[in-house]
């Protein structure tokens, strides 16, 4: 291995350019195509459609430093939707302005339950949260084949979901920058951040250091929940209605877009920068494959062999005998 | 020899729990049930319990050696759509037809193995990816549902034989007679519990640890399309069904647990999963029986699925060293 | 006698560190042969390299006349060597018979012969002396004394010509480590070739047949047992006198044994390992836990750090009474204990994470304001104390893994001074590290005290408990049965009191 590449795998940038230099190349294949691809609008509409993505992937992702998994996404994304509509239901005027906060406020509490399970029942993140999501299926089953509710979005869901207020660029992008910023800022700058890190590393050293472990996995959990519903919200203001099994596209490419930009399944490390450009790799992958016009039975084809084979490049783990 | 009883039973105590478990749902279930034990009643039930437990068992291998295979439900489905295409014509075709379905589903298996073993990438993401790729695959083959089965093979498994015992029973009698049993009870068996127990100790004492991994995923691939065989003699068509598929999966992943198998390996048992399978399958067709409000029926399987796999934490309050809660 | 085994001339290089050079040995049949050295003087990289875990760089390695390369551990086994290393290779949830024949089990029909597999583990426990050990029983199901036993039983089921045991004995109870003793003896008389390396001078006296001494990865000297003193051998295994290895007590002053203790310990009991434990440590002064491996003296630190549940009796500092519930109550400015525990990689560090971040993990609410972290303060701090501990790193971004075993030891210690804490309790902190560190670190743990901090420290090395504690509380079945101090706290006191063999001492 040259000189040059062993110095990039140690700074452990290196997933972070391989996804870049994969994206430019998606960007440049995509042009080759339909001249329209490089266009500002098209790219922007691209971001916007991103930008979903990336709030649930932001929470899976720092489920995924922690070293778990998050398996209620797609259950928590249509809590969020459902719950924030019908609140506008529920509530008339008040619920105008109550239906964003307390769609978000469900999936946060969603959550907190999976958090509670994971880190003082201690049961495996994954069984749990599937057990969550199974729970949270059932509970909107009853809610809105029971009480039908207002399933219709808000004015001002869809004005952030779909609108452009400042220089045109979307109003779901600022959601998300913003959403990324705080986790920027909260994953580098800020004790939490490094407990984060810390516990995905090794939860017993950072127990043992002082740290309270179980309340960093419980308030990940917590935020994890919140972005998915946060997501589902904006969903459903951008359909103008909230369905059911509005989250189950979101899951795995949530995922792949976390792994992809070189956050490590087990956790302890992983860059916020690595998951943007993994959900704009998985984001434009999905466009080019469908502007192509490639049948499904192709996309789902290469969308799997694109993730393995960009792990096979910077994701692989080390020989037995190291 | 007193306490090999004892042993053997803290062994195999997950495994008994989930048989318990199912007997007791299933006996309530029967009671309440209109027709109660019947030959069609019992045949339907095994008809579907049968197609998860398969899955299950599938689950089960890697599980054990502390991985997982997120693709089984996918190759389930790929198995399927297959079968709909080749399970046709004249027996001998039916027959050959059955091999390329397993073969197809042992070569999906022995794919994963190979990127995680020579491709030293973790289970969970290898299987996530290549889970959509074998779906891809299913896809192109019945884009919309379809296909034919040998009906006389169809008829043949989906019903019941002389005296009353459902076909399909049978058939997973067989499998784990044939897959499990010797699997267990083989080197490569107990290598794979080495390796779920503790990799390290295991390569230090010389086992081998990519072949097992290979061995391992290659049976699971096998088993998920001995499912998706079985499920196109109930269904009488191949379906590409991505919902179908990552149910399957996840319920393969709660019926281990449910079973007694951990999710970090090296220990547990694939009979166990089956009874894990059954009783999820089980509770579904009990919430109907007892005239739950179909409404409320999803909360409540949700609910019971939940508190199925928290029962572990009970073991949490005799723990006076915390340092034991952590890795 | 022609020996079995000879290394000769061996090197073996990790980075810029000469873990062996130019390194000799050699064994025969009928003879148990003892390694002797500090930790890092080359003696376990010896070991591996006879037992195929690592390959030398350099040198050759001759077995029965003919010239040998292991690339895996399991072809020196199948050579006939086996080893027992301080790190188990067993499964935990695998039976014990399943871990005796893990390798090459007797088949039957293609499968495991499970009834031939039996015969064969319990074979290979009588032999090892281990019978009361049911071979169906899981071994995490085990003490560490008994999985030590199956280790051994484990070792013994491949028919070795050469048996090698590095520390085999640290685990072991008293009634246990005379069962081994006596065993080694028997499988001497049988003809195997036996290499033995431990710490303990009075084991190496009372076994070996020959001694081989290293010194920072060279040998020193060969020599049948006997021939030399103790001091002698000592004085070869560091270079050095004894007497000058060790920083200067301060002598026992009458206003220090006034006031309140830093720390007073009245009846701690815990889940029946630990009874009725009383101290009383004063500020500066150096207390040693002493006593074989798990005599509960690891438990005792985690019941004073509130990592055990269900802990009994009371503890007060500077005479206030405490209820420590987790180790993040412990380290508040208020309460003021730190622990450095045993095993730093798994325990003390985040090993991927930097040297920097590692430092100030602990201490991060002294350089935040409102949870944000003030990177200049904390670059401050880490900055100075690695000065002050002299770390050796050379960028702190760097992850901690790549540091050696006494610089990441250095950062755990380092972590834990960020806090400035008033009791200090180390468990075995210089274990596996080399001389040169683990001088500094006594002398680090001297300042300390003479600094204020009242300090425990737990060590299963003899002479750095004589060398740098005022008093010594040895820990036998979970109490302490003895207090050393002054003329009385030498080796000879240690072994006695910690080897005590009674009834309640046999598990």
């Amino acid at each position: 291995m040259t000189a040059l590449a062993l110095r990039l795998r140690k700074s452990g940038h290196l997933p972070v350019l391989a996804a870049a230099a994969c994206l430019v190349a998606l960007l440049l294949l995509g042009s080759l195509y339909s001249r329209n691809f490089l266009s500002a609008e098209y790219l922007l509409l691209q971001l916007q459609i991103a930008s979903f993505l990336g709030i649930v992937a932001t929470g899976a992702m720092l489920v995924i430093l922690l070293g778990g998994i998050d398996l209620s996404v797609p259950w928590t994304v249509t809590v969020g939707g459902v719950m924030s509509a019908a609140a506008a239901g529920w509530w008339g005027a008040t619920g105008e302005w109550l239906a964003i906060p307390f769609g978000i406020a469900c999936g946060a509490a969603l959550g907190l339950v999976n958090g509670i399970g994971v880190a003082w029942l201690r049961v495996p993140s994954m069984i749990f949260t599937l057990g969550i999501n199974a729970v949270a299926q059932g509970l909107i089953v009853v809610q809105t084949g029971g009480f039908a509710p207002q399933d219709r979005a808000t004015p001002a869901m869809h004005l952030i979901a779909t609108g452009r207020s400042l220089f045109g660029v979307p109003n779901a992008l600022l959601v998300w920058l913003a959403v990324g910023l705080a986790t920027v800022f909260m994953l580098h700058r800020t004790t939490l951040g490094r407990a984060i890190y810390g516990v995905g590393n090794r939860e017993r050293a950072a127990y043992l250091s002082g740290i309270a472990t179980r309340r960093v996995v419980a308030l990940c959990f917590t935020l994890a929940g919140a972005c998915s519903a946060a997501a589902g919200v904006l969903l459903t203001g951008y359909s103008t209605k909230a369905y059911q099994a509005m989250g189950d596209a979101y899951l795995l490419p949530a995922i792949a877009a976390v792994v992809l930009g070189g956050t490590h399944i087990l956790g302890g490390r992983g860059s916020y920068l690595g998951t943007i450009v993994g959900v704009l790799l998985i984001t434009l992958l999905q466009s080019i494959l469908s502007v192509m016009q490639i049948p499904e039975m192709g996309r789902q084809i290469t969308y799997g062999v694109v993730i393995v084979a960009m792990l096979l490049v910077y994701g692989r783990g080390k020989r037995l005998s190291d | 020899m007193q306490r090999d009883w004892l042993y053997h039973l803290r062994e195999m105590r997950g495994t008994y729990a989930a048989a318990a478990m199912f007997v007791v749902i299933f006996t309530v279930y029967i009671a309440k049930h209109q027709t109660g034990w019947a030959v069609p009643v019992l045949t339907t039930a095994a008809n579907k319990g049968v197609l998860l437990a398969i899955v299950a068992m599938a689950q089960t291998l890697p599980v054990l050696t502390s991985g997982i295979d997120l693709s089984v439900g996918m190759v389930f489905v790929l198995a399927n759509c297959l079968a709909s295409h080749l399970v046709v014509g004249t027996p001998l075709q039916a027959a050959a037809g059955c091999v390329a379905v397993l073969a197809c589903g042992a070569l999906c298996g022995f794919i994963n193995g190979a990127i995680i073993v020579w491709g030293r990438l973790q289970p969970i993401v290898t299987t996530l990816a290549t889970g959509t790729v074998f779906y891809g695959i299913a896809l192109g083959l019945r884009p919309v549902p379809g296909g034919d089965v040998h009906a006389g093979l169809a008829d043949a498994l989906t019903g019941a034989l002389p005296g009353g015992v459902p076909a399909m029973l049978v058939v997973l009698v067989g499998v784990v007679v044939v897959v499990w049993l010797p699997f267990r009870r083989s080197v490569v068996g107990r290598a794979a519990l080495a390796i779920g127990s503790s990799e390290a100790a295991a390569y230090m004492s010389g086992v081998d640890v990519g072949r097992t991994k290979l061995v391992t995923y290659t049976l699971a691939g096998l088993l998920a399309a001995i499912g998706g065989l079985l499920l196109t003699f109930v269904t009488y068509s191949g379906e590409a069904s991505s919902a179908s598929g990552g149910v399957y999966t996840l319920n393969s992943i709660a019926a281990v647990v449910i079973g007694g198998t951990s999710l970090a390996g090296g220990a547990g048992s694939a009979i166990g999963s089956i009874f894990g399978a059954l009783v999820l399958r089980t509770i579904g067709d009990l919430l109907f029986v007892f005239d739950l409000e179909p409404l409320w029926q999803p909360l409540f399987q949700g609910v019971i699925l939940l508190a199925a796999v928290s029962l572990g934490a009970l073991q949490l309050l005799k723990v006076s060293d915390r340092l034991e809660l952590f890795r | 006698m022609e020996p079995i085994l000879r290394l000769e001339d061996v090197s073996k290089r990790y980075g810029g560190v000469h873990a062996l050079e130019r390194a000799s040995f050699a064994c025969t049949r009928g003879r148990i042969h003892a390694l002797l050295g500090e930790n890092g003087a080359g003696k376990s990289t010896l070991i591996k390299v006879m037992a195929g875990v690592v390959q030398p760089d350099e040198g050759r390695i001759v077995l029965e006349g003919s010239e040998r390369r292991f690339l895996h551990p399991q072809e020196a086994v199948a050579a006939g060597i086996a080893c027992i290393f301080q790190e188990l290779s067993l499964m935990p949830d695998l039976s014990v018979a399943d871990n005796i024949c893990i390798t090459n089990p007797p088949r039957r029909r293609g499968l495991i012969d499970r009834r031939a597999q039996r015969r064969i583990a319990e074979a290979a426990l009588a032999r090892a002396g281990a019978e009361g050990i049911h071979p169906l029983a899981p071994v995490s199901s085990l003490s560490l004394s008994r999985r030590q036993m199956v280790e051994i039983a484990k070792a013994l089921a491949r028919e070795p010509k050469i048996l090698i045991l590095d520390e085999a004995t640290s685990a072991l109870a008293a009634a246990d480590v005379e069962r081994v003793f006596a065993l080694l003896r028997r499988l001497r008389d049988e003809g195997l070739a036996i290499v033995y390396i431990s710490h303990r001078m009075n084991e190496v006296a009372a076994l070996a047949d020959d001694c081989s001494v290293f010194r920072n990865g060279r040998h020193v000297a060969t020599f049948a047992a006997g021939t030399r003193s103790n001091a002698e051998t000592v004085a070869m295994m560091i270079g050095r006198d004894i007497e000058h290895a060790y920083p200067p007590k301060p002598a026992r002053s009458p206003e220090r044994d006034e006031g309140a203790a830093a720390i007073e310990v009245k009846g701690l009991s815990w889940n029946g390992r630990l009874h009725d434990i009383a101290l009383a440590v004063r500020r500066g002064e150096i207390v040693g836990l002493g006593g074989l491996d798990g005599q509960g003296q690891r438990e005792f630190f985690l019941a004073l750090f509130g990592v055990l549940r269900g802990v009994g009796g009371e503890v007060r500092l500077d005479g206030e009474p405490v209820a420590v519930r987790s180790p993040r109550e412990a380290k508040r400015a208020g309460v003021g204990i730190a622990l450095v525990p045993e095993d730093r990689k798994t325990d003390g560090l985040m090993l991927p994470m930097s040297v920097r971040d590692n430092i100030s993990f602990a201490a991060l609410d002294r350089f935040s304001r409102t949870g944000v972290v003030v990177a200049s303060a904390e670059a401050a701090a880490v900055g100075e104390i690695v000065r002050r501990l002299s770390i050796k790193a050379p960028e702190l971004g760097d992850a901690a893994a790549t540091l050696s075993g006494g610089n990441q030891q250095k950062v755990v210690i380092a972590k834990w001074l960020l806090n400035v804490p008033r009791i200090v309790l180390l468990s075995d902190p210089t274990r596996g590290i080399d001389v040169g560190t683990k001088q500094e670190i006594h002398q680090l743990l001297r300042r300390l005290a003479d600094e204020g901090a009242a300090v425990l420290l737990y060590s299963t090395d003899y002479a750095e408990l004589i060398g740098c504690c005022d008093r010594v509380a040895v820990f036998l079945d979970g109490r302490i049965v003895r207090w050393l101090a002054g003329d009385d706290l030498n080796e000879h006191a240690l072994v006695a009191t910690a080897l005590d063999v009674s009834p309640e001492a046999a598990h």
